[in-house]
């Protein structure tokens, strides 16, 4: 270390948590005060866990796991930019509707008129975008709240499906087709798995000796690898563990890898690029934000397209799941599970807070919840009762440590 | 950011007003308003509640456009149209809420809206440079990672002061800097206008605290009623310069002045 006082090391009124120990104290500190962080979920995985294999021993058989992963895919992509609009402290309750849609032209376009599946999936992306960019332009011109215009959009989407769909109702995809095969049967290889399993802890190793290199250059303090270490050793251990246990039923979904790879790219735009640093700050205070140079307006229509956008390719992956186009696609549920999924995961319904992880994992949480319920052959009434009471328990949770937070003079 | 040799040297006249004003349809806000800044210089500019600090402000951080009179900065005739402009030729201003994120850091906060290398943040180089301007103002702030919900007003208002200056601005205009603060934070606030001066930047002070004013501010501008109404420095005496902000000798504040002065003599 140097012997003159590092920059952030002047002001001797700060207690600098270094080390394990500093760590979990910091961790501790964290939590009392109302920063939840992940722990909502990991407590929520363990109950469900317990609860639901002591009722069923199926519920954790590998090959149920891997029928979760399956499933869990499609919301996860519908949550997934559900947390971009929540970031801003915006809504969209049409994600439902928008993913019912993406599965309907994905039936009428290449089943029905025999368009390629390249293609088909760009136009279903480009009908999203397009539904994201008139939410966005009712905000921004005629300051509509987006919980009025996506209600209203989710019954013009609704009745547009319908309409696509026409009197048969639904089309049947060909069981054959690499879009069914991906999403019921094409599994990664044991291999790539537990590379993919390694890679998190290898990154986080690699980034903490970067970024530690360059703050010693720079005179700054660097925290050591010994708190990264532990959490890369953990998070390998873990990861490594839950592929093993997958392998010794079918394996890693496909549908699985390609939603992570998705929510890893979406969380390094939300926290490294200037994109998602001006997300966070229209979702904290829009006027500072403003003031500060950055377009609101054009930050609002990014979220809004980004989350029709995922919604509608959340709603072919729907599809692919269920190898067909319905009407029942996208309704019911679908919306109340996504908005969840976020929330659970640690995303806040009011602005400024979350993450692309709790997308995945609020849908983790969400779908084992579904899965064990239809486990214990419960009807859909007493499924819809309980996912309506856990969505409320989110919110009850998001709320209390956002007070929490607010008594304790954090964001 | 300490690259002082582009910008004009100690003293040199950086902004002059001449003659502007300003109406908003048949209400004349500001008239014939005459004001120059200097670098190194504090400017207050005072009045009461209507005077026009406000419309004046607005006028240079390119709110509103000046309906007459011309504006030269740096020696030349300029129009601010936009905030972006005048924020761009270095104008900065710190308005009275501040404009925080408190969900974001302050290094986040500093450099809001201007991130160094928007495709892969510079995290380490903006932290770098966000202690090093603070270090520059001596500015109390005890950890630059901290969200902005957990520091005191004082320090949101250090923050806010050092958010304009990281452009480096030949101007700060400060708009009511001290009027949510505690004693000591106020102090610490003056202290850091007396900094940014001594960086060379020239500063406009607006402030209804007469003490806060005389305590930093090299020239006093009265308003009155959208007019000037006299320049004063720190010497000025106090009913000197509530006689000019009311407008004459005779009023409430003198009045009761004179009164409590002869509760006084009378007792004694």
């Amino acid at each position: 270390m140097t012997q003159q006082t590092q920059l952030d090391r002047a002001d001797t009124r700060v207690r600098h948590d270094t080390g394990l120990s500093g760590a979990l104290r910091g961790f501790v500190d964290q939590v009392r005060s109302g920063d939840l962080g992940m722990l909502p979920v990991i407590v929520g995985l363990l109950l469900i866990s317990i609860a639901f294999s002591t009722l069923n021993p199926v519920f954790l058989a590998p090959n149920n796991l891997v029928n979760l992963l399956f499933d869990a895919a499609a919301v996860g992509f519908i949550a997934l930019g559900v947390v971009c609009v929540l970031l801003l402290g915006e809504i969209d309750l049409s994600i439902g509707s928008m993913s019912g849609l993406a599965s309907a032209i994905t039936g009428v376009l290449w089943v029905n008129s025999g368009i390629p599946l390249p293609l088909t999936i760009l136009a279903v992306l480009i009908t999203g975008a397009l539904v994201g960019l008139l939410y966005g332009f009712l905000r921004n011109q005629f300051e509509m709240p987006s919980f009025v215009a996506t209600l209203a959009g989710l019954l013009a989407l609704l009745g547009l499906q319908l309409y696509l769909l026409g009197p048969t109702g639904s089309i049947n995809m060909p069981f054959t087709s690499s879009l069914v095969r991906f999403g019921q049967i094409l599994i990664m290889p044991a291999w790539l798995s537990y590379l993919v399993a390694l890679l998190p802890g290898v990154l986080i190793v690699l980034g903490a000796m970067r970024t530690n290199s360059q703050r010693v250059a720079a005179n700054l303090s660097a925290s050591g690898l010994s708190v990264p270490l532990v959490k890369a050793a953990f998070l390998s251990a873990g990861l490594v563990f839950a592929v093993f246990y997958l392998e010794q039923g079918r394996g890693v979904p496909w549908m699985f890898g390609v939603f992570v790879l998705f929510v890893a790219g979406l969380n390094y735009a939300l926290t490294r690029t200037k994109w998602g640093r001006s997300m966070f700050a229209v979702g904290g205070n829009a006027e500072a934000a403003r003031r500060s140079g950055i377009n609101v307006k054009r930050i609002r229509l990014s979220a809004f397209v980004v989350c029709s956008t995922f919604a509608a390719l959340g709603g072919v992956f729907a599809a692919a799941r269920l190898a067909s186009a319905s009407q029942q696609a996208g309704t019911g549920d679908v919306n109340l599970n996504a908005i969840a999924a976020a929330v659970i995961g640690g995303t806040s319904l009011f602005g400024g807070r979350g993450s692309a992880w709790s997308a995945l994992l609020g849908v983790l949480v969400i779908m084992a919840i579904s899965n064990g319920l239809t486990l214990l052959n419960l009807s859909s009434s007493l499924r819809y009762m309980i996912t309506g009471a856990v969505l409320a328990i989110a919110v009850i949770v998001d709320s209390l440590a956002r007070r929490s937070r607010a008594s304790h003079g954090r964001a | 950011m300490t690259d002082q040799t582009a910008g004009p040297e100690h003293g040199e006249l950086i902004l002059q007003l001449r003659g502007v004003g300003k109406q908003f349809g048949a209400v004349t806000a500001l008239e014939e308003i005459e004001l120059d800044v200097h670098s190194g210089e504090v400017v207050a500019l005072v009045g009461d509640n209507g005077a026009g600090k406000s419309t004046l402000v607005k006028v240079l951080a390119g709110v509103h456009q000046p309906t007459s009179g011309t504006i030269e900065y740096l020696g030349k005739q300029v129009t601010l149209d936009t905030p972006g402009k005048a924020l761009e030729m270095g104008i900065a201003t710190v308005f009275q809420d501040l404009a925080l994120c408190e969900n974001l850091d302050v290094v986040a906060n500093l450099f809001l809206g201007h991130e160094i290398s928007p495709w892969r943040l510079d995290e380490v180089q903006m932290e770098v440079r966000a202690w090093t301007l603070l270090q520059e103002l001596a500015a109390r702030i005890p950890s630059v990672r901290e969200p902005i919900a957990s520091l005191s007003g004082g320090q949101r208002q250090t923050v806010a002061i050092a958010r304009s200056l990281l452009l480096d601005p030949q101007i700060i205009m400060l708009d009511e800097p001290t009027a949510a603060l505690g004693v000591a934070q106020t102090a610490e606030v003056l202290n850091l206008i007396e900094r940014v001066r001594d960086r060379g930047h020239g500063v406009i002070l607006i402030s209804h605290n007469m003490e806060d004013v005389r305590a930093v501010a090299d020239r006093i501008v009265v308003l009155r009623l959208g007019r000037n109404n006299g320049v004063f420095t720190a010497e000025t005496s106090h009913q000197e310069l509530v006689a000019a902000i009311t407008g004459a000798g005779e009023n409430s504040v003198s009045r009761r002045t004179a009164r409590k002065l002869e509760e006084v003599e009378s007792k004694a």
